[in-house]
């Protein structure tokens, strides 16, 4: 099925679990071609391991999961789960959901023994195993209680319950912690951490989602990293720290760092598309699609950096920390600036330009000014509906004009974004004005 | 159910303290249980040794009890058919194509309609038994209560929250029990809502299909509704007045051991994890179950059965080949079955056009349009005139705390109530004051579903954001302005979910307020219910045909053009999420 020709497969080694070879997943889209979301994945995941799967929102990390669970098939490679192919979700693998996904109308315990009943396990055995496995999380004196009744993490828990109570040989978790507070993640994953190197967990390996690059350095022992557009493997690092990991040790933050450093390389052709230096901008004209950063995050974003301890300047892992904003969050504003030519990024670290620093100084109508000439200069999509807008006779130009034309060469969720974001940031420097009624965009801007 | 709690009984001693709830209860299940029996055994009887009505009152609780088990007969057949047509719906794209828009042209049938078709049929299934009567009742009041369950189950089914689903598949569940733990609790807040709201408006129908003639074939059943009739016969006010209190004693019941309880308990079902706003709905009932203990007890056989039931290991067919599976999603087969379905929709439309025009020229079919017209002129007069009244009642009375509290028990209750139990004495004042029927047989038709309206707004303005009054307040918002910028925007969902149920419910009364009578008096006012409610007194089929089908016509494209686009704009745009 697979084509052995081009790159070399990982060999199977005898202690590997699970293998993935030359795994690819597109969706339909309304019009054209597919979306290719995943691109020639090859993957092997080793007992008694820990592997990360790290990218942004949209580089395919939980397209892959899903695959691995069996809720989804690719489109075409092969998936080997104990050396034979997956045609489904399958014994030995359980999963840890984002949104904890228990059943409001069951009990904790209920929502743990649902687990074991499709494996035929007697009701006494399913009692007893559940009662063990919501013990070993540390979630005892809630058996009763519906999940309504509890905290966010003590909701993760009962997740965990679920996952562990049917001993699976491979743990799957699709960003468990990214739901809960900075606080409450944390005792959950040390938590998480401390059981299994403790071998108290009836698992032989675990496979992590996220885009937090501190709490894949924390907990894996390896870590994969994600490129997007199409989704795939761009870089593999392995972990050697011992555990517990000391998020202050100097060895920990060199290691966060060079990811950092990798994910924002302007030189690695694979991080190329999501990296808006000015001539890949150029080269993409309207294909750049863009995500809608409200206007004031993007200058408060710059005031903060503009600010000391940064002056200016900062290093991305520290002024992550300082705002307390995981991957997800500060690339696409760190790229939108860096698309407005307000910023430069490049190796992990961020800096105003002059139009930048210009930007944090001014009042707010010039603000509006300085913001509308970048979005011309350097935002295809834009400066094509204001052009649109000028040439019509009309001034007015129906929404379809430009989600048609974004469509051909995106997915629709896609195209609604990008337009999403143009609409938000056009209307903050009154380039146009949008009537989201009647879906017109018109140059009338009620003074 | 809380009654439920595996966890409880296995930590806790089994404490048997039967507590003074535990006989009461005990005795609700029991009473309960001899009355099934009761009723039961008398639909076995022949149809001619069926005792006569009688105006005694003494034998209305009687009556009322072989009413209500009809009722909820009909509510079994209901909740059956919304799981099978709603899960068909939902699993078949092609089934879905079909299903959906039928379902829409059923529900805009007006009920009567489908009396007069099916009525010799299940007569014919059991020849000269009550038996057939009984289900033809039945059937009756299951178009009154099926169509909106199963379009709320139906769009349940359609927005099963993706990580619930994913997480059934990755455990494996299988499609029963993934439907039973999963897909009916899911849907189960707005089933129950939408029963019971069924419930409401079908105690109407219950009523009317007692004592039915079509042609020449006629039954009676023994029930309120045809002591009420025996009583317009007999000129007899008093009975009816008998009828009245009664009948206000069963819904009051339905109320208070049905409705409330089950309301109450389907909050359990709501999937937002966090407590909203508004407190949960109370029941003294459900709570009274709920601490008794031996309650629980009985109860737990039962909830074990149905455990056992949604565990039966039913395995899915094996997947067919992925060649199989594509050739048969492909467009060629969806354009065979839309051309299928168009040849079978072609076919049996020009049946029908040859059926009615056998007997009835173009011209009077043109009339029979025109009576619609008069029919929805009613329709349309009567909701504008109740919402004039009830809207700022309603506002005023839901901004109240004490008052809503009050006042909303009464509203549903008013809505639940057969209204056309006060229909003779209408007729009675119009008689006696020589009134025109044209205009003054128009409010009957709103008489039962106004109430719809009034509970809604009274919902609405219970709902609507204290800081946004306060803000309002605080701003100097007042008067005329205020009604337009703060009240009528923050209830218009509520209100058009209001009358929406009023006017579909208003067409479905014309059948029976068009035409009243009262003794040998009867008042006619003309209309497409007046006509439809003719022709099938007559048995005249084609004119029935061609009435519903009128009615149905009217029903669909007044909802398409006037409350649906109202219905969106106001989820749109007025929302307060």
């Amino acid at each position: 099925m697979a084509d052995t020709t081009t790159l070399a497969p990982p060999a199977a080694t005898e202690n590997s679990l699970l293998s993935i070879r030359h795994v690819r997943q597109a969706y339909a889209k309304g019009s054209g071609a597919d979306l290719l979301v995943l691109d020639d994945i090859n993957l092997e995941l080793k007992s008694n391991e820990i592997l990360g799967l790290l990218g942004r929102s949209g580089s395919g990390k939980s397209s892959l999961l899903r695959i691995i669970a069996g809720l989804s098939r690719p489109v075409s490679g092969q998936v080997q789960w104990r050396g034979a192919p997956m045609t489904g979700p399958s014994d030995g693998i359980a999963m840890v959901f984002q949104s904890f996904a228990l059943f409001p109308w069951l009990t904790v315990l209920e929502n743990v023994e649902i687990g074991l009943e499709p494996l035929g396990v007697p009701a006494a055995e399913r009692r007893s195993r559940s009662i063990a496995a919501i013990d070993l999380i540390g979630l005892d004196g809630y058996e009763s209680a519906y999940p309504k009744e509890l905290s966010g993490g003590m909701r993760q828990r009962v997740g965990f319950a679920r996952a562990l109570v049917v001993h699976p040989e491979l743990l799957l978790m699709d960003e468990p912690f990214s739901a809960l507070d900075v606080l409450t993640a944390e005792t959950l994953r040390t938590d998480l951490v401390e059981l299994w190197h403790e071998k108290k967990l009836p698992l032989s390996s675990i496979l992590l989602v996220t885009h937090n690059i501190e709490e894949a350095v924390l907990m894996c022992d390896r870590i994969i990293i994600f490129a997007a557009n199409p989704g795939r493997i761009a870089h593999e690092i392995k972990v050697a720290l011992p555990h517990p990991r000391d998020r202050t040790a100097p060895a920990f933050r060199q290691l966060v760092d060079d990811i950092y450093g990798r994910m924002t390389n302007p030189t690695d052709p694979k991080f190329k598309a999501e990296q808006p230096t000015p001539d890949v901008a150029a080269s993409a004209g309207v294909r750049m699609g863009l995500e809608s950063i409200s206007t004031n995050l993007l200058a408060g974003f710059m005031e903060a950096l503009a600010k000391p301890p940064f002056n200016g300047k900062a290093d991305l892992p520290e002024l992550g920390e300082d705002l307390q904003m995981e991957i997800d969050e500060l690339f696409p504003i760190a790229e939108s600036l860096q698309l407005l030519r307000f910023a430069e990024v490049a190796h992990g670290d961020i800096k105003l330009t002059d139009s930048g620093r210009h930007f944090v100084e001014a009042e707010s109508d010039v603000r509006k000014r300085l913001f509308g000439q970048a979005l011309l200069g350097h935002v295809p999509i834009v400066a094509l509906i204001r052009r649109v807008l000028d040439e019509r006779p009309s001034h007015t130009a129906p929404y379809r004009r430009f989600s048609e034309e974004l469509e051909d060469v995106m997915s629709e969720e896609y195209a609604e974004e990008t337009l999403d974001a143009a609409i938000n940031w056009g209307r903050y420097a009154e380039l146009f004005a949008y009537d989201e009624q009647a879906g017109v965009f018109s140059l009338e801007n009620p003074e | 159910m809380t009654t439920f709690h595996p966890s409880l009984i296995m930590r806790r001693p089994w404490r048997f303290a039967p507590s003074i709830w535990d006989t009461a209860i005990f005795a609700l299940v029991i009473g309960g249980l001899t009355l099934i029996a009761l009723g039961g055994r008398q639909t076995l009887q022949p149809l001619a040794h069926n005792p006569a009505i009688t105006l005694d009152p003494m034998a209305l609780p009687n009556y009322a009890l072989r009413t209500t088990m009809r009722m909820l007969a009909a509510m079994a057949c209901s909740l059956v058919f919304t799981f099978v047509y709603g899960a068909v719906a939902v699993k078949s794209r092609r089934a879905e194509m079909v299903l959906i828009p039928l379902l829409d042209i059923l529900q805009s049938v007006p009920v009567f309609g489908f009396m007069a078709f099916t009525m010799t049929f299940f007569l014919g299934l059991f020849p000269g038994q009550v038996f057939g009567a009984e289900l033809a009742s039945i059937f009756l009041i299951f178009t009154a209560q099926a169509w909106n369950m199963t379009f709320s189950f139906y769009q349940s089914l359609k927005t099963v929250p993706r990580d619930l689903s994913d997480v059934s598949d990755s455990l494996r569940l299988g499609p029963w029990r993934r439907f039973w733990l999963l897909e009916v609790p899911f849907a189960a807040p707005g089933l129950i809502w939408n029963a019971m709201m069924s419930m409401s408006g079908a105690w109407f129908f219950v009523v009317a299909s007692e004592a039915v003639t079509v042609g020449n074939v006629s039954f009676t059943l023994p029930g309120v509704g045809s002591y009420v009739g025996l009583a317009i016969d007999q000129r007899n006010l008093g009975a009816i007045g008998w009828a009245i209190l009664v009948m206000g004693l069963v819904i009051l019941a339905y109320d208070q051991l049905l409705f409330r309880p089950l309301v109450a308990w389907s909050e359990k079902f709501a999937v937002e994890l966090s407590s909203g706003q508004a407190p949960p709905p109370q029941s003294w009932l459900l709570d009274f179950i709920q601490r008794a203990q031996l309650a629980r007890r009985l109860w737990m056989p039962f909830a074990k059965m149905a455990g056992a039931f949604t565990r039966i290991h039913i395995g899915g067919p094996r997947r067919p080949p992925e060649r199989l599976v594509q050739a048969w999603s492909s467009k060629w087969v969806d354009g065979g079955w839309l051309a299928l379905l168009a040849l079978v929709g072609l076919y049996a439309g020009f049946r029908v056009v040859i059926y009615i025009h056998g007997e009835v020229g173009p011209l009077e079919a043109l009339g029979v349009v025109g009576l619609g017209m008069l029919t929805l002129l009613r329709v349309l007069a009567l909701i504008a005139l109740a919402s004039l009244i009830w809207v700022p009642i309603g506002v005023m009375v839901g901004l109240n705390p004490v008052w809503a509290e009050r006042v909303q028990p009464v509203a549903q209750f008013m809505a639940a109530f057969p209204n056309n139990l006060f229909f003779p004495i209408a007729v009675v004042g119009i008689v006696h004051f020589h009134l025109a029927p044209d205009i003054w047989l128009s409010p009957l038709m709103i008489l039962g579903t106004q109430w719809y309206i009034l509970f809604n707004v009274i919902a609405g303005a219970t709902a609507f954001p204290n800081d946004l009054r306060e803000a309002a307040t605080s701003f100097g918002v007042k008067g005329f302005a205020w009604w337009r910028k703060v009240m009528l925007p923050g209830i218009f969902p509520y209100f058009v979910t209001g009358a929406i149920t009023a006017s579909g419910g208003s067409w479905n009364a014309s059948v029976l307020a068009e035409v009243v009578t009262w003794g040998n008096t009867k008042l006619t006012a003309h209309g497409l219910g007046a006509f439809i409610a003719d022709a099938t007194t007559r048995g005249d089929f084609p004119r029935v045909v061609l009435g519903v089908g009128v009615m149905s016509v009217f029903v669909v494209l007044f909802n398409r053009l006037l409350w649906r686009p109202l219905f969106n704009y106001a989820s749109r745009r007025l929302r307060m999420d």
